[in-house]
């Protein structure tokens, strides 16, 4: 096990500055996911942990030594990949002691590291057979196998459940969580997909643009993300951005106010906005009711019933699109008018600037 | 409906199976031709190319031009020169154009794109050109042989193997097969600790067989076929190859009937490499699109 930390990570390719400057602690034993849009730099982030690409700037730490220059094999880390990696030519068996063969290890340490992460996959009974022969989720074991055979102090993972169907997705991720909780080890898991990074991990990194836009729990950036990007990420349906004019400040509250929303007081202290500031109001689809305070007015325009609940469209008077997330019976339908309450305590107030107030 | 798609399904084989057939007669008649002529005397060869008798094995036959190949030309030698000659050729080429393919390829350093266009662009000078300068180069090179260093390579093996060992085709072949392997395994095997030498070894190699199969093929039958190289630099019996050999045949007297059975002779090692390559070999072309 081990820390992992990135202070002024830097990448140029050919000039152009695809990290920029990126500061991140990982602690020992954590689960840490790299979240963000394609393109954002979360694989070339996770790659240079891994030593496969180079570093341009900053330092990066394993465990209390700096390994800017290291080779991967040097740097205490193993690396589970999209498209599983395992080598077609070796049997199962084979694949998940290669790490030990290039060693040198002896024949009884293999077998028994072997057959210990034989034992933590449940995969005893394919050790002989070929990757050819094995369905995509057996595959992804081996590969994460052979990484759990090496004892390494770091593992990454880059978007290891990218090319598994749904059903099996949501298995593996419950095995993953299970075999970090079992293991205890530090893992650094790259994905696009929030949803993963919601159940899988202790901090989130969320990145764009080679930026890290915050760092927290997954609560944490649920509930209070910290720029209007963060908050369009994390949630799905994503959340309802509303355009709306500061009317009132004080020490506990402020008074924002649109045609579509009314007037709103958001308890929020200490807000960094002026009078007639224009903001944005940020409002999760789950935390919209229908009936009560009827807040926002609008007409249905797209129902999708889901069963445990139902993700209804609805145009505001100004033209805005904004959607909620009502209970999976209720009935309604296109063209419908529709009164919704706001939970003012958990809207959330985005500066011009696109900061969170 | 059934029945028309099924009886559609019967004439679409029988099309196919008749243009195969063609084709596989085109290509093995002059074969049966050349293994029938063999087996009989000229004054019989000449008169039966007037008719399908020039395909059959009828009329005078025996093995008698088979033993007076034997008598006119060491075909023995000339056989074992050649297998040699060209075993070795392919072998080294395998091993050198398959690293310098994986160097290009797998390992970044500074030039590698411009030496790879400087190799491939060689593929379009024809060795005629380079003919004469490599013949003064060949015959001024020292070597280091049982007598010590010696100077100049003409009459040897080693000056009909060692300018064929690194060719832009081969290189190639290795290259582009290399690309398609999914990079993420070679960086999986960096990770797990290989080296570039164990990489190479236990990942990439294993997984070469159809291109290894293809250069193989390719590089045999060029260098089995090798005749102006090895007329220009052996002058000595012992080292001429089998394509030089057939001289031995164009004397005064030309004899078609032992011409035929010395080509037969020297076409088994030829037969006997594709034959035990071939599986290997059209799965590269299918997988790849390599033509051969």
């Amino acid at each position: 096990m081990a820390r992992v930390s990135l202070s002024g990570i830097k990448k140029n390719y050919g000039g152009v500055e695809i990290i920029k400057g990126v500061d991140i602690d990982v602690a020992d034993g954590e689960f840490t996911v790299f979240v963000g849009p394609s393109g954002c730099g979360k694989s070339t982030l996770l790659r240079m942990i891994a030593g496969l690409e180079d570093i341009t700037g900053g330092t990066l730490t394993i465990g209390d030594r700096v390994v800017n220059d290291l080779p991967p094999k040097d740097r205490s880390i193993a690396m589970v990949f999209q498209s599983y990696a395992i080598f077609p030519h070796m049997t199962v068996r084979e694949n998940l002691a290669f790490g030990l063969t290039i060693a040198n290890a002896p024949k009884a340490e293999k077998d028994a590291k072997v057959a210990e992460a034989a034992r933590i996959l449940q995969m005893e009974h394919l050790l002989d057979r070929r990757p050819s022969q094995l369905s995509g989720g057996q595959r992804q074991r081996v590969a994460i196998g052979r990484a759990i055979v090496r004892k390494p102090g770091v593992f990454l993972f880059d978007e290891p459940l990218s090319n598994l169907d749904a059903a099996l997705r949501v298995d593996m991720r419950m095995e993953l969580a299970k075999l970090h909780a079992d293991l205890g080890a530090t893992m650094i898991y790259v994905t696009h997909d929030q949803v993963e990074a919601m159940t899988l991990a202790d901090k989130i990194v969320v990145l764009n643009a080679g930026i890290v836009q915050q760092v927290g729990t997954p609560l944490e950036l649920y509930h209070r993300p910290a720029n209007l990007f963060v908050a369009g990420f994390i949630g799905s349906p994503k959340m309802n951005f509303l355009k709306a004019k500061v009317e009132a400040v004080d020490a506990t509250s402020v008074t924002v106010g649109s045609p579509d929303i009314g007037t709103l007081v958001l308890p929020k202290a200490n807000v960094a906005a002026a009078v007639g500031d224009a903001v944005t109001v940020g409002m999760r689809p789950h935390h919209l009711t229908l009936g009560g305070a009827q807040d926002i007015t609008g007409r249905v325009v797209l129902v999708e019933r889901l069963g445990n609940e139902t993700l209804t469209a609805i145009v505001l008077a100004s033209g805005q699109q904004i959607i909620v997330a009502l209970p999976g019976d209720i009935e309604v339908m296109a063209g419908q008018q529709l009164h919704l309450a706001t939970q003012a305590e958990r809207a959330c107030l985005f500066l011009a600037n696109g900061l969170a107030a | 409906m059934a029945a028309i798609q099924s009886d559609n399904h019967g004439l679409r084989l029988f099309v196919r199976y008749a243009v195969l057939t063609l084709i596989a007669v085109i290509f093995i008649f002059p074969l049966i031709f050349m293994l029938m002529s063999s087996l009989k005397p000229d004054q019989q060869l000449l008169t039966d190319t007037e008719s399908l008798r020039a395909f059959l094995p009828v009329g005078d036959i025996s093995l008698d031009n088979y033993f007076a190949a034997f008598r006119r030309a060491p075909v023995g030698l000339f056989v074992f020169n050649s297998v040699l000659v060209t075993g070795l050729t392919v072998l080294l080429s395998l091993a050198v154009c398959s690293l310098a393919a994986f160097a290009f390829v797998f390992i970044d350093w500074r030039g590698r794109e411009l030496l790879l266009t400087l190799i491939l662009a060689t593929l379009i000078v024809p060795f005629e050109t380079i003919a004469i300068p490599l013949l003064l180069i060949s015959a001024n090179l020292p070597w280091i042989g049982l007598e010590g260093i010696t100077r100049g390579w003409l009459n040897s093996y080693q000056v009909q193997i060692v300018p064929f060992i690194a060719d832009g085709l081969t290189i190639f072949l290795f290259v582009q097969y290399f690309k398609d392997l999914p990079g993420e395994l070679i960086e999986a095997a960096r990770v797990e600790g290989a080296s570039w030498g164990q990489v190479y070894r236990k990942v990439v190699m294993p997984l070469a067989g159809p291109v290894l199969a293809t250069a193989a093929i390719l590089k045999f039958l060029a260098m089995y076929n090798q005749y102006l190289w090895p007329l220009m630099v052996v002058q000595q019996e012992a080292y001429r190859p089998v394509m030089v050999g057939l001289q031995y045949f164009f004397q005064l007297n030309r004899a078609w009937g032992e011409i035929m059975a010395y080509l037969s002779l020297i076409t088994v090692p030829v037969l006997a490499f594709y034959l035990f390559l071939q599986r290997a070999f059209i799965a590269s072309i299918a997988s790849t699109g390599i033509k051969g």
